[in-house]
């Protein structure tokens, strides 16, 4: 039985700059389950947003996306025309982006950019469906009607962070991405707009991909979770286990040093810094900063494989059945 | 002896002209000490909205408080000559919450590097500033070849952030500001970033102000911690009494939201109460947190509590604790700001 929703297939992106190619994305493998929550965490730089911009075709110039499929229920999203990847998004596929608060238009009444992300979609529906429609729509992640009358700049992040998940769920999609959702808003508010997520999400029967890099949201959101470094997924497996046993060395020093309560003025951030994607080195992204590489690992690159039962990983250690 | 920098009483209100529609007490009464005479960490946090920016910007002289005073080398900003001005520009810096903004999008990044080097005569030669822009881009652990000649939607969010912290470090300042510095990097470069603040304090004396509302690198750096809600402090005082005890009702409810690392000890799927809809109360009303506080007394809505000095080295605004001894906000924060002896020796 196959319950996969979305199947990602190497897929590489790049953007070309003037001092070479960025690979972004460097062939990166995964599936999503229908109704599942995954999260993408990584660093700052690590090709996250690339990634997920990726499976909706919103690379712009310089990026393109070099290879790989994107298949949402078995239709590879990258061989659509315009007009009908144009359809898919926001109806089967949507994205909250990164900033997305940021981005609502300032002088448009919630209520018209609500209306024009339906408008675009289904054509001339009369005025009072769309505005029942916004209003319902409001209602559904926790806002009042008022809220429909009124500009960005008078509504809280976190209350904007909501028009904007109202805005990816308006049109019931299959999968809803999210690219750091709540990373301008404070602990308490985060809370409850992840709740509103996890509940719509519920509701709507959708999957969720979340991408960013707080490993507390991730550790108390996601049901899977993938580890990405310098544009690669290094692992992926259920939350608890990669929490509980990382299996590649990178995740297991990303879960080391994570701040806590409990350990305090322990500044270990993993030493030495991510490769340049400009030009990686030979072998094994993580190479250079591994505590545990060895010859081989300066050679090839290892190879994306299910160590044990759900559970991949990218890494030597495994592919020589040492772990 | 005369602190670096104070602020007493800061009020700020917007609007509250006749056409506006309503008052909005941003910042209410609140009072910050800064020493100077030795580093210290200061982290100032709350929900969004809190006001947080707002405090930032009148220690800045960037906008000017409603009512109290911003005290530079015990000088009222509004006093200061050209001269002083100039030094305290320099001696007080910023990082900005929204790097994107910082930003002119036609300009290359290195253009945000250069023009302090350039107006402050930091370097004497190209090369010169050539080394000083990859030192200061290396301690915030970003690489020359892939930052600059870039233009910022080049970069990603957490590089442009890191950018900005680069800037700072060039300046050499006596005190950082920063709001929200690293709330778009990931946790091991957040703690190489914050590492290099406290390394930075440490060793070159900087004090550091830092805003934000992640509690737990807060807790990591701080000595001292200010709960803002609505505009007012709701909780001052050691950052280990603070969070790890914490008495005023709110910082218990944002002690308690914060997304633990651990799969297994879940979040509350308690309902958080619905976002605030109304206006907000102004000064002279009761307690804000009234209408959200599980523990609301009778007194709660009739007047603001004052700040108790529930010990020796903390105080919440809170009638719970009104057993306590009332403090003034300026009297804490100078106490506060002299350090407390041996309790704290982390690093
Ligand atoms: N328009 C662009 N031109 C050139 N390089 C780019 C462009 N956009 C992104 N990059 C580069 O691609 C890499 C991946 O960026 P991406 O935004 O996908 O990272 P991310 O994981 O989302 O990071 P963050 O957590 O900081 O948002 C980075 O090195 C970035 O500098
Ligand atoms: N220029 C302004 N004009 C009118 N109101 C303002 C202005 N700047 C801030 N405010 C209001 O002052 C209050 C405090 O805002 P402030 O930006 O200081 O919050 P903050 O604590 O920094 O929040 P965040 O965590 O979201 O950055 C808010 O209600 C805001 O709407
Ligand atoms: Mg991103
Ligand atoms: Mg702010």
């Amino acid at each position: 039985m196959n319950s996969d929703i979305l199947q990602v297939k190497d897929l590489h992106v790049h953007y070309d700059t003037y001092s070479g190619v960025v690979k972004a994305v460097g062939g990166v493998d995964f599936s999503v389950r229908a109704g599942e929550k995954l999260g993408l965490v990584g660093e700052s730089g690590c090709g996250k947003s690339s990634t997920v911009l990726a499976l909706l075709r919103m690379i712009k110039p310089p990026g393109r996306i070099v290879a790989g499929q994107v298949l949402l229920d078995g239709v590879d999203l990258l061989r659509l025309s315009d007009e009908e990847m144009r359809l898919a998004r926001f109806a089967a596929i949507s994205l909250i982006p990164q900033g997305a608060m940021n981005s609502l238009n300032p002088v448009m009444r919630i209520r018209e950019q609500m209306a024009d992300t339906m408008r675009a979609h289904n054509g001339g529906r009369p005025k009072r469906e769309l505005q029942d429609r916004v209003r319902e729509l409001l209602q559904w992640v926790g806002l009042s009607d008022w809220v429909a009358n009124m500009f960005p700049h008078e509504l809280s992040g976190g209350m904007k962070q909501r028009v904007c998940i109202a805005m990816a769920i308006s049109l019931k999609p299959k999968v809803v991405i999210a690219d750091e959702p709540t990373s301008a808003l404070d602990v308490v508010v985060q809370r409850r707009v992840m709740h509103t997520l996890e509940r719509v999400q519920q509701e709507l029967g959708a999957s969720v991909i979340l991408a960013g890099h707080d490993m507390g949201l991730m550790a108390q959101f996601v049901d899977r979770l993938g580890v990405m470094y310098a544009g690669l997924l290094v692992e992926l497996g259920a939350t608890e286990g990669v929490f509980e046993e990382p299996l590649h060395p990178y995740a297991r020093l990303l879960i080391d040093t994570l701040p806590s309560l409990d350990r305090k003025g322990d500044f270990k951030g993993i030493p030495g810094v991510a490769p340049s994607l400009l030009s990686l080195p030979p072998g094994c992204a993580f190479q250079p900063r591994c505590p545990h590489a060895f010859d081989r690992c300066s050679v090839d690159e290892p190879a994306w494989q299910e160590a044990r039962p759900g559970r991949w990983v990218a890494c030597h250690l495994w592919t020589e059945g040492r772990g | 002896m005369t602190a670096l920098l104070e602020a007493h009483n800061l009020t700020k209100v917007f609007g509250g002209g006749l056409l506006s529609r309503r008052r909005n007490v941003a910042l209410d009464n609140i009072s910050l000490v800064i020493s100077g005479d030795r580093p210290s960490i200061i982290s100032i946090a709350g929900e969004s909205g809190s006001g947080k920016t707002t405090l930032a910007r009148l220690l800045l002289g960037i906008s000017q408080p409603t009512s109290g005073q911003v005290l530079y080398r015990g000088k009222d900003l509004k006093r200061l000559s050209r001269e002083e001005w100039k030094a305290f520009r320099r001696e007080v810096q910023a990082i900005f919450q929204d790097p994107f903004e910082a930003f002119n999008p036609f300009y290359k990044v290195d253009n945000v590097l250069n023009t302090p080097i350039v107006k402050f005569r930091l370097a004497r030669s190209r090369s010169e500033r050539r080394e000083l822009v990859g030192k200061v881009l290396d301690m915030v652990g970003l690489r020359p070849e892939e930052t600059l000649g870039r233009y910022p939607h080049q970069l990603s969010g957490g590089q442009r952030q890191r950018v900005m912290v680069a800037r700072a470090l060039l300046l050499n300042p006596k005190i950082l500001l920063a709001d929200e510095p690293v709330s778009m990097v990931d946790a091991s470069l957040r703690a190489t970033i914050l590492g290099t603040l406290l390394k930075l304090s440490r060793e070159m004396g900087i004090s550091l102000v830092y805003v934000t509302h992640d509690l737990t690198t807060a807790y990591q750096v701080a000595e001292t911690i200010l709960v803002l809600y609505q505009g007012s402090v709701v909780e001052v005082g050691d950052v280990e009494k603070v969070i790890r005890n914490s008495q005023h009702p709110y910082t218990r409810l944002l002690v308690g939201s914060i997304p633990l690392p651990n799969p297994k000890l879940k979040w509350g799927t308690e309902a958080i109460e619905t976002e605030r809809t109304g206006g907000r109360s102004g000064v002279g009303g009761g307690c804000k947190y009234a209408g959200r506080c599980p523990l609301v007394m009778p007194a709660c809505h009739e007047q603001l509590p004052p700040l108790y000095r529930t010990d020796s080295r903390r105080a919440t605004a809170c009638f719970l604790y009104k057993e306590s001894p009332a403090v003034e906000g300026v009297e804490l924060m100078s106490s506060l700001s002299q350090g407390e002896q041996a309790s704290h020796k982390n690093g």
